[in-house]
């Protein structure tokens, strides 16, 4: 370092003197070479939303040193104003459907069910066969349990099956708006709609990885045992009507029986997966779902024991009507135990489909996804299918145990069909579900277990006892 | 180090469960490991090892100029890097004895509190995720992202701001930045008594918090814990007051102490850290003075001359200090960090026994420690 300045310096001189000479030298100057034009900056904005335009993007320099558009349109509070007119217009919509395909659409499929067989008539009398046989097979086909039956099956399965992936785009969207974000916006017409469907699809085409520790067949096994008792748990559901897969009397215990057996596939996933976290949130689960089975159980036994009935069918038209004209004559309105016992049943249902004040099997922060932390692709969305399908099973069950099944909740409102606020109050208590897990903190393992033993199950206990008591007098 | 969490392995008794907690995990803050003994859902024994992000920043200081080291400084702590910036400016304009002009000390005391809220805000939303509440996270960033927006127009960077510069600062403020930032204060005092709605008083929140992880004030004392988790505990020490800097002697505000020391009262002292922050934000954009921003005599190249000295400020986790030894060279011979984060970390090992493996997240949170800083 030090010697170099001395041997430096020379160049440095001859450099000033050549420099004044060359100055005035050159006559005219040497031609530029033309200028390279340089491609417009494409701004990273969405081509066509409303909410993306004029939104440059932020990770461009020019950008950075003069953020005021992204700053005024970031400082500005969301306009509930907008969202309360575009939800009471969906609303609005889908209660002049619900009421139009009641009035004509039944019309419709009577009509198009007559031209079925009017055609097939003309067939047969062609083919030369008598127009009795055919009249036989339509009478067959309109009483016979072996048509129907499977056909409202397919029906009532896909509500399962399609259900899940709306209600992870509302939850998703709702999420989203609690958390001031827009959520899913890009794939489908309408506000991401169809996000659920492109993820269905991608987890569909994702590899099953499957842990060398793991046991191969417990694991393999496991979704199928957590998600086929779910589906199960169904079939005594009414969707309105005659839309029913089996109508048993026993529904009530069936449904509690079905979702029961989830437990085992998810302890099996637990300990298959070979991995620690997995284990502890597949015992964690476990413990939870054994011990909620009980409130969740005692705490409908009021019910139960007002309808004279463990049917759902029979359950729901038993609250049908009002008091004074006006107030609907539904469970949660019996003073006291009609209230304590919804509370009861909430919460215990929100345990048992282990969500966010009870989420601890898979208490992301603690034990990493929990029982499904080795999962991947199709595998991993049984689990998650399975949990929206019960979180739906637990909005009906309480929609048709405490809110008066599809009875409406105003006398005049019968011109609207009865599947309509059936869906209805059980969107709105998925709606409130969902409103839980996006505000509330996680609970420990310990208190959870606590709050089941020790507050819900002798609360729901002293329910029955008011019950009772309600019965005698 | 003594010992590590892979040597307790073969001691392990058959009931007993020996798990990592990182250093991919989602709530350890980065790449700390823990190494856990469980038996069901108790710790028996916890082991924190660290490591894992040590980019040897303060070896490295010792073949960079001064300048450069402030842009090292910004990596420690890449949570509350003004406060980095601020802590070696210090000390080595203590060595070379370059006054600070007064609008740059006040700059630099606005530019450290915003960067505090900044801090605290990013605390608040991970302690949110740690319980469980995903919510308070993305209204903590919301908000964060605002006090990003005015680093970034005032030094162009969002993370690592290298703002606080040897005499003063890097620039004057912008145009309209004194606008923006007055917009700020009170949509931010808005914003934190909604936090206290959505958070703080939540009562499966205290449940969780207040009853876990009570350090009392003469323990952590002992265990050398400085900032919002000493003062939790009720002891009232801040360098702010205890040793003003940066003319911090001329503005008022109060320093929060909490009762217990339990995870809620270091969660508590940090959301009203970020209520003072913002009375001493305010105070500042009120009377920030007129002048010159860089002190006279820092040259390109500055050398310090030969001697050594200790300078320490009230950064968003603690007592941050840097020792520099100076050999009269380009560069210091000698850098030294002592940083909160992993003098707070120690107390973990005994901290955990006996809690449960929900309450492992939960106090790890409530330290707030950044693994930047931890291992430099």
């Amino acid at each position: 370092m030090t010697d170099k300045p001395s041997e430096s310096d020379k160049p440095d001189e001859a450099k000033k003197e050549e420099a004044p000479a060359a100055k005035p030298a050159p006559a005219k100057p040497p031609a530029k070479p033309p200028v390279k034009e340089l491609p417009k900056p494409v701004f990273n904005e969405h081509p066509t939303h409303p909410a993306y335009q004029g939104r440059a993007s932020r990770l461009l320099h020019a950008n950075r040193m003069a953020p005021n558009r992204v700053w005024e349109d970031k400082w500005r509070l969301p306009r509930y104003r907008n969202g309360a007119i575009m939800l009471a217009g969906i609303l609005g919509g889908l209660t002049v459907g619900a009421v139009l395909i009641d009035r004509f659409g039944m019309t419709v499929w009577m009509k198009l069910w007559n031209t079925l067989f009017a055609v097939l008539g003309r067939v047969a009398a062609a083919a030369g066969a008598s127009a009795d046989s055919v009249a036989a097979a339509k009478a067959f086909a309109e009483t016979s349990p072996w048509i129907w039956s499977p056909l409202k099956v397919i029906l009532v399965l896909h509500v399962i099956l399609v259900a899940p992936i709306f209600l992870v785009w509302w939850e998703r969207k709702i999420s989203a708006h609690m958390q001031s974000r827009f959520g899913p916006m890009y794939v489908g017409w309408f506000h991401g709609v169809l996000q659920t469907v492109a993820d269905g699809i991608k987890l569909l085409l994702k590899e099953n990885i499957q842990p060398a520790s793991a046991d191969s067949w417990v694991h393999r096994l496991a979704p199928a045992v957590v998600c086929f008792p779910a589906i199960l748990a169904f079939a005594p559901v009414s969707f309105g009507g005659d839309l029913i897969a089996a109508d048993i009397d026993v529904s009530v215990v069936y449904i509690f029986a079905m979702a029961g057996i989830s437990v085992v596939g998810i302890m099996m996933a637990g300990w298959g997966s070979g991995n620690k976290y997995s284990l502890l949130g597949g015992l964690r689960s476990a413990a939870q779902l054994v011990s909620y089975e009980l409130p969740r159980g005692f705490a409908i036994m009021p019910v139960i024991m007002f309808a004279g009935s463990l049917s759902l069918v029979r359950i729901a038209d038993a609250q049908s009507g009002t008091w004074f004209g006006f107030v609907p004559r539904w469970f949660i309105f019996y003073p006291v135990v009609g209230q304590l016992s919804f509370l009861i049943f909430l919460i215990a249902s929100v345990a048992e489909t282990n969500r966010t004040p009870f989420d601890i099997p898979e208490a992301e922060s603690e034990l990493v996804a929990g029982f499904h932390t080795e999962y991947s692709g199709m595998r991993f969305s049984l689990f998650f299918l399975a949990e929206y399908a019960y979180m739906l099973l637990a909005c009906l069950l309480m929609s048709a145990f405490f809110f008066g099944g599809g009875n409406p909740p105003l006398p005049g409102l019968d011109f609207v069909p009865g599947w309509y606020w059936f869906l209805g109050k059980t969107m709105a208590l998925v709606f409130l579900f969902m409103w839980f897990r996006w505000t509330f903190p996680r609970l420990r393992v310990d208190r959870v277990m606590d709050l089941c033993w020790k507050f819900l199950l002798p609360w729901s206990f002293a329910n029955i006892a008011f019950a009772g008591l309600y019965l005698l007098f | 180090m003594t010992e590590t969490a892979a040597d307790n392995k073969p001691k392990l008794k058959s009931d007993q469960m020996f798990i990592n907690l990182g250093p991919q995990h989602p709530s350890t803050h980065g790449v700390l490991r823990i190494g856990l003994t469980i038996e069901g859902e108790i710790i028996v024994n916890a082991v924190p090892d660290v490591g894992y992000l040590h980019r040897g920043t303060e070896k490295l200081a010792e073949i960079r100029g001064y300048h450069h080291c402030v842009v090292l400084s910004d990596r420690w702590d890449y949570l509350n890097a003004m406060g980095n910036n601020m802590v070696f400016c210090m000390a080595a304009e203590k060595l070379m004895g370059v006054e600070v002009p007064e609008r740059a000390q006040q700059l630099r005391v606005l530019m450290l509190e915003l960067n505090r809220i900044a801090s605290h805000l990013l605390f608040f939303g991970t302690y949110g995720i740690d319980i469980g509440a995903f919510t308070a996270f993305l209204h903590a960033f919301r908000e964060r992202e605002m006090v990003l927006d005015l680093f970034e127009m005032v030094c162009g960077a969002r993370m690592t701001y290298n703002y606080i510069r040897l005499g003063g600062v890097m620039k004057e403020l912008p145009k309209e930045w004194l606008d923006r930032c007055r917009e700020f204060v009170p949509f931010f005092k808005k914003r934190l008594a909604e936090y206290d709605d959505l958070l703080s008083f939540n009562p499966i929140f205290l449940d969780r918090t207040k009853t876990v992880g009570a350090v009392g004030g003469k323990e952590a004392l002992a265990w050398g814990w400085s900032g919002p988790n000493l003062r939790a505990s009720g002891v009232p020490y801040d360098m702010r007051k205890f040793q003003p800097y940066s003319s911090y002697e001329k503005f008022d505000f109060e320093i929060p102490v909490g009762k217990d020391g339990s995870c809620w009262d270091r969660y508590y002292c940090r959301v009203r850290e970020m209520h003072e922050s913002l009375k001493i934000v305010e105070q500042v954009l009120g009377g920030l003075p007129e002048g010159p921003i860089l002190g006279k005599g820092v040259a390109k190249v500055p050398k310090a001359p030969p001697g050594e000295t200790y300078a320490a400020i009230e950064g968003a986790r603690g007592d941050l200090g840097i020792h520099l030894v100076s050999d009269g060279n380009m560069s210091p011979y000698r850098l030294h960090v002592k940083a909160p984060s992993f003098i707070n970390l120690q107390i973990l090992q005994e901290m955990l026994v006996g809690q449960k493996i929900s309450d492992v997240v939960a106090i790890l949170g409530s330290i707030d420690i950044v693994l930047g800083e931890v291992d430099r």
